[in-house]
């Protein structure tokens, strides 16, 4: 038996309880709160970027508005998910993201359940959709381990880029297209390349020794066998005729 | 010399002092060479000064680090008189030696002229600037060249290092720095006790401290003129307090564009280890500690707690969620005490002189002093000393000699960036933590930016939104676009482009920037717009309304026209105007073509008899 320490609290009144060390989004989120988030997913650690997932916690006495997706949950702490300045703090921050992304569907979507449907800044035309909430680039440095992004710059200048603005550390993999929450960065497949959109990066594609069709960048192949230590021929086959090979 | 016990030092120290006292009465020079002196040209006086004496003996030369009178630099004092010169230039060296070192003649020329008697005064301790000021932390920088260990030991150096190491126990001496009420100086104001005894009591072998010289903020150079004049007293000040936590191992975190401090804090950590006072073992106590210099690359938001580590550790720096405090897992996720360089420089006072002696200066919440760097629209510019709860009206009147050209007193920023604009009928406000953040702003670092009836408080508001707009790291976004966006309503506001709703606008984003911000920047950022909003909201409405900038500063909304009755027709104005947009002959009154104005106020500068108005 593994001895987790449990800790109980409250949200919004309901009484929960959640292992100690646990972060308090992904708790409120299995009890089914609803609380908007863009920067955090739950296969990377959380960042705290966006600010969407603000609550007010009551800890010893004292109250003050903090992000849930880094907040450790502890004893007899009281959360509140939707108060007055929560959601005064919320419009703002979409107001804010709108201008950065004003054709995502995923923020318009949850800036209208706040009553935000246009922002009243200007757009910032450069930023791409991208709201720099950086799962692209923890997705790849964490999960991937390719470290291909990063962040370039600070203030009102940062950006997500490749290191110096030079793809080659990135194998095309397209982790960072599944994760990017308002869908900045796209994947094109032409013959026989696949190409990041966002990062500029291109690369040929192997062709299946079964079936001919090209399936995955051949970089990105010895990449993950040089990684994992695989045999040199462990991906010839693409993933239909490795399957029906079985 | 490698000092092995408390009695070596000072046998040590009686033998500098006895040097010294033989030579009591010597003919001395010193000279400031810290950087603002440097900027007034003291490099090159310095080299007059070698090149005049050619390494005579018989007169000592001292260079110091910065004296604090700045306005005034070059700084020499002539002793054993201690007669104080200013702005002196290399031209005047051989003058100086000559009359004032040979044979103590005092040249009036270079003496300091009171404006209000204007009475020349000879001594440094008579004039205005000083006389009020309480100098425990920065008087040293007068008496020390950071370059020689020597110099600070002389003063008593050291000495509260041996106290606490063979007298006090690390709890006792924690327990001293709480009572004596010693607060965080680089602008939280948190309690330094308090914040010792987390990091010593949090679990784990391995501790840090950290000394945080990322001064950064506009106008400000306290941090940096204490650690280029008087660098052991911060050392000192660290090794207390590693020995009270029980850290071996401690930064000196340093921007690299403070070159001069980097290089003499460097000097000042080798010096220590080869005197035993840093290292193994230090001075046969058995207490073991090092320190390293981390040199920062210079962003603002570096200066952070959480974000300093991690540069430290080769990271950009970023804040990170400080849930888990730094004291439990900082550095390196080891349990990590940072204090700025002027708390640390005040650690060896308390240990010295006792936490009663610390405690009867200033105010209830406020104890000690606190150095201000003095700039903007004021006589004297420079860098201050003065007991907590001095009121702005000393400090800005009977310290800075009041606002220069006869204008009147506007405002007084405080707290850097990010802190707030004070309003002229606050100017009896103590000066100490509590009663800065109650109007608004904060004590910061200690900057203070005078302001006169010439500047805009909406231009000043997007100034310091366009640095934070900069300066902020980026990760929030409540603080990279709320600081983005307030500049960019402050800035069509300047070019006559404000609209109904605009303060409000900017008390939106300002609030939200505010409360939903992670760290300390971003959550204060949003002062210099709410602060100026709440004492100066008229002049925002002239702005927005009347689409008029009553100081005259914004070129959207002003217009330059000469009054022909006081114009004299002299041509200066024609002459310089680089759009020649002035019309006009001799004995014609000139005029201004408005669409050929570029507005840039050269010829109200240049207008000797003032007949260029400004509306």
């Amino acid at each position: 038996m593994s001895e987790k320490e449990i800790v109980r609290f409250q949200i919004d009144g309901l009484k929960v309880e959640a292992e100690k060390g646990q972060m308090l989004l992904p708790v409120a989120l299995e009890y089914g709160f609803e609380i908007p988030h863009l920067c955090y997913h739950e296969a990377v650690s959380p960042y705290g970027a966006c600010r969407l997932c603000l609550v007010e916690v009551t800890s010893g006495g004292r109250t003050r508005m903090t992000t849930s997706c880094n907040y450790p949950v502890d004893d007899g702490i009281e959360v509140a998910t939707s108060t007055e300045n929560v959601l005064r703090a919320r419009r703002m921050i979409l107001e804010l993201l709108l201008a950065r992304a004003p054709h995502s569907e995923r923020v318009r979507a949850m800036a209208h359940s706040v009553g935000v449907e246009e922002t009243r800044f200007r757009i910032i035309e450069e930023a791409d959709g991208c709201i720099l909430c950086g799962l692209c680039e923890r997705v790849c440095r964490e999960v991937v381990g390719a470290n291909a992004i990063t962040f370039v710059n600070r203030g009102d200048r940062r950006e997500m880029a490749p290191p110096f603005w030079d793809p080659l550390a990135c194998i095309a993999c397209g982790a960072c297209v599944y994760v990017c929450p308002t869908d900045c960065i796209k994947m094109e497949e032409q013959g026989d390349e696949r190409t990041i959109v966002r990062w500029k990066r291109t690369l040929k594609m192997q062709p299946c020794k079964s079936c001919g069709k090209p399936f995955a960048p051949q970089f990105q192949l010895n990449w993950i066998i040089d990684q994992a230590q695989l045999p040199k021929d462990f991906y010839e086959l693409c993933p239909v005729c490795r399957k029906q090979k079985k | 010399m490698h000092l092995k016990s408390p009695d070596d030092l000072e046998r040590l120290r009686t033998r500098i002092l006895e040097d010294r006292k033989a030579q009591e009465g010597k003919k001395g020079i010193v000279l400031c060479t810290g950087t603002g002196c440097r900027g007034a040209g003291a490099l090159e006086v310095y080299e007059a000064f070698q090149k005049e004496l050619g390494g005579k003996s018989a007169i000592e030369f001292t260079s110091t680090c910065c004296h604090g009178f700045c306005e005034r630099g070059p700084i020499t004092i002539i002793e054993p008189q201690g007669i104080f010169y200013q702005r002196v230039t290399p031209e005047t060296v051989p003058q100086i030696i000559a009359e004032t070192v040979k044979k103590g003649q005092v040249i009036d020329d270079l003496l300091y002229q009171d404006p209000a008697t204007e009475q020349a005064i000879p001594a440094e301790q008579d004039i205005p600037f000083y006389k009020k000021q309480n100098r425990l932390v920065f008087g040293n920088n007068r008496l020390i060249d950071p370059t020689r260990i020597e110099d600070y030991l002389a003063v008593g150096g050291y000495q509260a290092l041996a106290k606490a190491l063979f007298d006090l126990s690390p709890e006792e001496i924690i327990a001293e720095v709480k009572r004596a009420g010693l607060r965080g100086r680089g602008g939280g104001g948190f309690p330094t006790g308090r914040k010792w005894e987390s990091c010593r009591r949090a679990p784990g072998d391995v501790r840090y401290v950290i000394c945080n010289c990322d001064e950064g903020d506009p106008g400000a150079y306290m941090d940096r003129s204490l650690m280029e004049g008087n660098p052991h007293s911060v050392l000192e000040g660290m090794i207390i307090g590693a020995y009270a936590i029980g850290s071996h191992e401690g930064y000196v975190y340093v921007r690299h564009e403070y070159p001069l401090a980097v290089e003499n804090v460097g000097i000042a950590i080798e010096q220590a280890h080869k005197m035993g006072l840093l290292g193994k073992n230090i001075l046969g106590s058995g207490f073991d500690f090092t320190i390293k210099i981390s040199k920062g690359g210079g962003a603002f938001v570096a200066g952070e707690s959480t974000a300093l580590m991690a540069s430290i550790e080769g990271y950009v720096a970023e804040p990170r969620a400080k849930h888990i405090h730094t004291v439990e897992s900082g550095l390196w996720d080891k349990p990590t005490n940072l204090n700025n360089v002027e708390t640390w420089a005040n650690v060896p006072l308390i240990i010295e002189r006792g936490a009663e002696w610390y405690g009867a200066i200033g105010t209830e919440g406020s104890k000690g002093t606190k150095i201000f760097s003095l700039v903007g629209k004021i006589n004297n510019t420079g860098l201050i000393e003065v007991p907590m709860g001095m009121t702005l009206r000393e400090i800005v009147y009977d310290i800075g000699g009041g606002i220069p050209d006869g204008k009147r007193f506007k405002a007084v920023q405080t707290g850097g960036p990010s802190g707030g604009c004070i309003p002229e009928d606050m100017l009896d406000l103590p000066v100490d933590f509590d009663a800065l953040t109650g109007a608004g702003s904060m004590m910061g670092s200690g900057g203070m930016i005078v302001m006169d009836e010439s500047t805009c408080m909406v231009d000043v508001a997007k100034y310091f939104m366009h640095f934070l707009k900069d300066e902020s790291c980026g990760k929030c976004t409540s603080c990279r676009d709320g600081t983005l966006r307030m500049y960019e309503v402050l800035d069509a506001i300047t070019k006559g482009e404000g609209k109904e709703g605009d303060i409000e606008l900017l008390e939106e984003i300002g609030w939200a920037t505010t409360e939903a911000s992670l760290c300390a920047l971003g959550g204060t950022a949003a002062n210099p717009v709410l602060s100026t909003i709440r004492y100066f909201r008229d002049e925002y409405e002239a702005h927005i309304k009347d689409k008029r900038c009553p100081a005259g500063v914004c070129p959207a909304l002003i217009t330059y026209t000469i009054d022909p009755e006081a114009c004299i027709a002299c041509g200066k104005c024609r002459k310089e105007c680089p759009t020649e947009a002035i019309t006009g002959k001799k004995k014609v009154p000139h005029e201004i073509d408005q669409a050929k104005c570029i507005k840039c106020g050269t010829c109200r500068e240049v207008c000797p008899v003032d007949a260029v108005k400004v509306e």
